[in-house]
């Protein structure tokens, strides 16, 4: 047995292997597909995000059954706590529903393909350059796409900041409607305490060339974390103005606040 | 009872592997010329062959010789090859040459080969890049102008003489036995240079199979630019793996470090002006050639991995 097929027995569960094995993906001969996901890499992703997920962050997660089982769809969600740990935790709801589990692609800020080993890390595991090209594609594809409107502007907000939306671009609004894909909006609440930041130093992040540098602990908390799916939301797509575009981004952001509310009633204690 | 005049062909690039291939396929059924900036090279004797400068006089008398009805342009000074001028020179002005040559002598066919290179590799490149995609090359490297150059050129004789039909094919990587391309000699190799922590998704396509696109295309006289590439995608590194190739880490960052450790050792199969092909992905979108020429590539990445692996120490 060589080296890498004894760790994978020790580090991967049978089980998780079959389960992703299961899952219908549209990969090459060697197991990539054109984003750099790799089945065998997300073996590995999921078996480590599983402890993060039921033991660090007890996620409760709530209606996760809305995403539809098959065909295009957009999960959109509020962005908070700088590191992408609210992505990492929805993929992870999705890719282990017992029913109709699907391996979800996150956008990504586009200074992660700089990153070495982590850029290409994130993209093994489904996480996927956030430009707009590469959302239609996978939605072309029948892909179940994360997207986070806000972007930095929701991960690198303050901790004084905490829950309140940012300004939703309308990028994902314009792909929904054209690729005629559901959007299931979800309230994050939990990730905004993992990692409690209390200023930007702007310049240093300038100098690093990072989106943002946050005074912070340098540590993850385990703050409780409650993931609330909406339903889908379905958008016709007809020729509209701008304003109106605007319009149904402020409905599924209100949607999102509601959720958020709604998590945030049901969390008893941070921690 | 007169015979049904044989279509006549120039070829260009005959010295290379790819072009010798496209030249078995259509020697039965059509009388081809062979010409090569580089050397003459003996092909049989049904196939003239001349080592000949697009940019003399006496390249216009194979014209008015042979009376050609198409050309597929192969013929290219690799930018591993000459000085960045001499480059050009040949692949820029030749090119002009010849296709102004085969608009004065009404050619009816034309297919010339680029690269995926003209995309350029930038960190923000989506993947499945489509032929609409802006070329960046130009902008990362002088050493890649030429060839985003040619594909202009390309372009404007496409649309200002239609009766050209003239097809451009951006294939992903070319490689298998003979090609001696940047990324085939470095598969071929015991050890290839990685840029630590940087393995870009990857697209190869076997060399008969891009054989097979090139005469398929020349068939069928729709004008175009097509990328071809197959439907599977493998990392860099994993494919060296497969290649059975030991990897060097060159440190990655900050950027500057890569660029002065491959300039100052000049590796011909690794320099320093394609070092972001090893770092960002340049995925490109086959689909489109597929669906208009009925393209099949046949040869699996494992097949084409397993040929390196087995002839690491050539006889």
């Amino acid at each position: 047995m060589s080296l890498a097929s004894f760790l994978k027995t020790r580090l991967v569960p049978a089980e998780l292997d079959q389960h992703i094995n299961r899952i219908r993906k549209p990969i090459g001969s060697l197991g990539y597909d054109p984003w750099g996901y790799n089945n065998e890499a997300m073996k590995y992703g999921l078996s480590l995000t599983k402890q993060i997920y039921e033991k660090y962050f007890r996620v409760q997660a709530h209606g996760v059954e809305n995403i539809p089982a098959d065909g295009p769809v957009l999960i959109i969600a509020n962005h908070s706590g700088q590191l992408p740990i609210d992505g990492l935790l929805i993929g992870y709801a999705l890719a282990s529903r017992e029913k109709d589990a699907r391996i979800p692609r996150a956008m990504i800020e586009r200074f992660f393909p700089t990153v070495p080993w982590l850029g290409n890390l994130l993209n093994e595991v489904g996480a996927v350059l956030g430009d707009p090209v590469n959302c239609a594609k996978m939605l072309a594809n029948n892909e179940a796409v994360i997207v986070f409107p806000e972007g930095v502007r929701g991960s690198g907000k303050l901790y004084q900041d905490r829950y309140q939306l940012k300004r939703f671009g309308n990028g994902f609004m314009h792909l929904a409607m054209k690729y005629k894909a559901p959007i299931v909006p979800v309230g994050v609440v939990g990730c905004e305490e993992t990692i409690p930041a209390i200023a930007n130093i702007k310049p240093l992040a300038k100098a690093l060339g990072i989106p943002y540098a946050p005074v912070a602990m340098p540590v993850v908390l385990p703050a409780k974390v409650h993931l609330n799916f909406g339903a889908p939301m379905y958008f016709d797509d007809l020729e509209i103005p701008e304003e109106q575009v605007t319009d149904r981004v402020e409905k599924v952001k209100a949607e999102i606040s509601r959720l958020i509310d709604k998590g945030l009633s049901e969390r008893k204690r941070l921690f | 009872m007169t015979e049904q005049r044989r279509p006549h062909i120039l070829i260009t690039g005959a010295a290379g592997a790819l072009a010798q291939q496209v030249i078995e396929q259509l020697r039965d059924t059509c009388d081809l010329v062979a010409v090569d900036f580089r050397e003459q090279v003996y092909l049989g004797d049904d196939i003239p062959s001349y080592c000949i400068d697009f940019n003399k006089r006496v390249f216009e008398d194979l014209f008015r010789r042979y009376q050609f009805d198409g050309v597929i342009h192969m013929g290219r000074i690799m930018s591993s090859q000459l000085t960045r001028m001499r480059r050009y020179n040949a692949n820029v002005l030749g090119t002009q040459k010849l296709l102004d040559l085969s608009h004065k002598y009404g050619i009816k066919r034309v297919v010339v080969l680029s690269t995926f290179h003209v995309y350029g590799a930038v960190a923000y490149n989506p993947a499945l890049i489509d032929e609409a995609a802006p070329l960046k090359s130009a902008g990362l490297s002088a050493d890649l102008i030429d060839s985003v150059e040619l594909e202009n050129l390309a372009n404007i004789y496409l649309w200002r003489y239609p009766e050209l039909n003239i097809t451009i094919l951006r294939p992903c990587n070319i490689v298998g036995p003979g090609v001696r391309n940047t990324i085939s000699t470095l598969l071929a190799s015991e050890r290839a240079p990685v840029l630590a922590g940087f393995s870009p998704m990857m697209q190869f396509i076997h060399i008969d199979d891009m054989a097979d696109a090139i005469v398929l295309a020349y068939k069928k006289p729709t004008r175009g630019v097509y990328n071809v590439a197959p439907q599977d995608w493998v990392a860099y590194q994993h494919a060296l793996k497969l290649c059975g190739c030991k990897r060097i880490q060159v440190p990655s960052i900050p950027p500057m470090i890569p660029k002065m450790i491959l300039g100052t050792l000049k590796l011909k199969s690794f320099p320093s002006y394609l070092m972001a092909f090893f770092k960002y992905p340049v995925v490109i979108d086959g689909r489109a050639f597929v669906n208009e020429f009925g393209f099949e590539p046949k040869r699996p990445l494992k097949e084409i991995f397993r040929f390196y692996r087995e002839n690491k120490r050539p006889v």
